[in-house]
């Protein structure tokens, strides 16, 4: 196809203003011109606006849209007056005509009243948001309930597998991140202790920092990224291939065996993995307390049950219960909100990963406040 | 085009395994310039398999593809991307980009190219979608609003934006009714006739076969078991053929045409 150096293609016999003739050769195709480069550009530049020459197009070789539509650019989107053309190329130039006769509907006028419209527009979002949410949220209730009515339909094959998923497989990296956090802090602590001869207070440090608060934040953390992205990717393709829909015409509760199952079983692993990282961070803070402070592991577990009341560790299971709550039921919101494109999916991902962990950072703030009495040494 | 070019399309001694199931073997297909080519075969039996194999998607297990006598894999970069501008799929699905409208759907090939400017590329669009019976106001729906027939003639007009010499078919008329998909092979015909393209299609469709008058390449026990026109294969005694062109269903398909 593209063997014809474009040079050639235009030849004008004294292209005089009004007078003289440009004969058209070679391949005027999408490759052809892509071959011209810029010679054939220089070669144009000259033609370009004169429909009144007489343009003779008999000795093409090829003629595609694409060249069609450059000739066509070089005519000012017009005919020219005089034009030879083989009767296969013409109808090319009659579409192109036709074509360009449509016109595309102008874009709607911008109102004047746009910026009413977009905070109209945001506060309607915000009431829609929030309805679903509170939709989601009954919807949630009334399984809870049906399933105390009728416990057989219990979903616990989901809630197993979800389990599974999002508890047992998140073990590995919750220890890693557990461990390193717990080493570094030990050490960052050591350090300064170090200078005030207050080595033991490493074990109150780590204790309480990492048994109260780090340890589940930490770990609401690092399952909002992993099963709460998951959740909602999942939920969202199953929407854009209608797997949602089948479910409903099955008769199958979407909210009891998608969302329910998910809710229920981050419920409960949740607490299980802030005990599991509290535990690895605790053992990463005495590995560095031993190789720092030369603290040994006997007198690390023998003083930390006194310098860390028992108390904190049921608000740690407390707040695993309740992030895992959240962080589930933020999932499954953004996932359900998806529309059939990339676009929302990932948008809607994001949105589900951020909103969740923004969510878990207030509510351990709250719970911060409320519990402010509980479980803390007295002075 | 003169008979000195080579084939299209060159499959030689194709052999493809998924796991331990051999889908073809010694597979041998070629498609002449200028030719409807319809790919036909029972449920895996690796048709579009094949289709994928010669837009380069998967790599067959042993043998050879040729396009336009040059080979699909090898070679610089731009050597392979300019063999790849040389066609146009249409997927089975459409394939639009989701996030992008329909006018920038058929646009991206031509920006990607970077040798028109945008006045050009709007108007090149604009002529695709009309070659393809589609409106100006159409050009600013997304495909999530478009209907199954919309979304096929989309993805026709992408698949045509870089004016190729081969187009490549999956399915063009599964799952559009029996007007749309008569339109379609229509427009597919026109265009064939219009811009003298070499086709190649996957289909189940007997009336898309009869309404194209394409040569046949029937796909069976793992090879091309052969290759002709519509009553050459009729004429064959094969069992894949006798279910599959003279059960009733398909002989009152093939007499309406």
């Amino acid at each position: 196809m593209n063997g014809v150096p474009l040079a050639s293609l235009v030849s004008s016999d004294s292209p005089v203003q009004g007078e003289g003739s440009v004969t058209l050769r070679g391949e005027w195709t999408l490759s052809g011109l892509r071959n011209g480069g810029d010679a054939l550009e220089r070669q144009l530049v000259d033609l370009t606006g004169r429909p009144d020459l007489a343009w003779n197009a008999t000795e093409l070789e090829a003629l595609d849209s694409a060249g069609a539509m450059r000739l066509w650019h070089l005519w000012g989107q017009r005919q020219p007056d005089v034009l030879v053309i083989r009767p296969e190329h013409g109808h090319i130039f009659e579409r192109i005509a036709r074509v360009a006769k449509e016109v595309s509907p102008p874009p709607a006028p911008r109102s004047p009243f746009e910026g009413v419209i977009v905070v109209g527009r945001l506060a309607l979002t915000l009431r829609a948001v929030l309805a679903d949410a509170v939709a989601l949220l009954g919807q949630l209730a009334i399984d809870v309930l049906h399933v105390i009515r009728h416990p057989k339909e219990m979903p616990w094959k989901e809630v197993s597998a979800n389990l599974y998923k999002s508890g047992v497989r998140a073990m590995p990296v919750t220890a890693l991140v557990g461990f390193l956090i717990g080493v570094v802090l030990s050490y960052l602590s050591a350090l300064q202790l170090r200078q005030f001869g207050a080595d033991v207070f490493i074990i109150n440090i780590l204790g309480m920092g990492i048994v109260r608060e780090l340890g589940p934040v930490l770990t609401a953390v690092l399952v909002a990224g992993r099963s709460g992205s998951a959740m909602t990717a999942q939920l969202g393709v199953m929407r854009v291939t209608e797997e949602i829909d089948a479910l409903a015409t099955m008769g199958v509760s979407r909210s009891l065996r998608l969302i329910f199952p998910k809710v229920v079983a981050l419920a409960v692993a949740m607490p299980l993995l802030v005990l599991w990282t509290s535990a690895m961070a605790v053992v990463g803070g005495m590995v560095s307390a031993w190789t720092q402070l030369n603290m040994s592991h006997h007198f690390f577990l023998q003083i930390l049950p006194r310098v860390v009341p028992l108390e904190n560790l049921w608000i740690a299971q407390g707040k695993g219960f309740v992030f895992g709550i959240a962080v589930a039921l933020v999932a499954c919101y953004f996932g359900l909100r998806v529309r059939p494109n990339t676009e929302s999916l990932s948008a809607n991902t994001t949105g589900s990963v951020v909103t969740s962990i923004t969510a878990v950072i207030l509510i351990d703030a709250v719970i911060a406040i409320a519990t402010r009495g509980v479980g803390v040494p007295k002075l | 085009m003169s008979t000195s070019l080579p084939p299209v399309i060159d499959i030689r001694d194709l052999s493809t395994r998924f796991g331990e199931v051999w889908i073809h073997r010694h597979l041998d297909l070629q498609v002449q310039a200028g030719d409807v080519v319809a790919l036909v075969g029972g449920s895996g039996s690796g048709k579009t398999t094949l289709l994928r194999q010669m837009i380069g998607l998967l790599h067959p297990t042993a043998g050879d593809i040729r396009l336009f006598g040059e080979p699909l894999f090898g070679g610089s970069v731009q050597r392979e991307r300019a063999l790849r501008q040389r066609f146009g799929v249409l997927f089975q699905h459409g394939a639009l980009f989701s996030a992008f409208n329909v006018f920038d759907n058929v646009a991206f090939p031509l920006r990607e190219l970077g040798c028109f400017d945008e006045a050009m590329i709007h108007d090149l669009v604009m002529l695709k979608l009309s070659l393809v019976e589609l409106l100006p106001r159409h050009a600013r729906l997304m495909p999530a609003e478009l209907s199954g027939g919309m979304v096929k003639r989309v993805a026709l007009a992408r698949a045509l934006a870089l004016e190729p010499e081969l187009l490549l078919l999956d399915e063009p008329t599964a799952g559009l009714d029996p007007d749309r998909s008569d339109s379609f092979v229509r427009l597919v015909r026109q265009l064939d006739k219009e811009l003298g393209l070499t086709v190649v299609l996957v289909t189940h469709d007997l009336d898309t076969l009869a309404a194209l008058e394409s040569r046949i390449a029937v796909l069976a026990e793992q090879r091309i078991l052969a290759l002709g026109s519509i009553e050459e294969i009729m004429a064959m005694d094969h069992p894949f053929i006798r279910n599959f062109f003279h059960s009733d269903r398909s002989r009152r398909a093939l007499e309406a045409h």
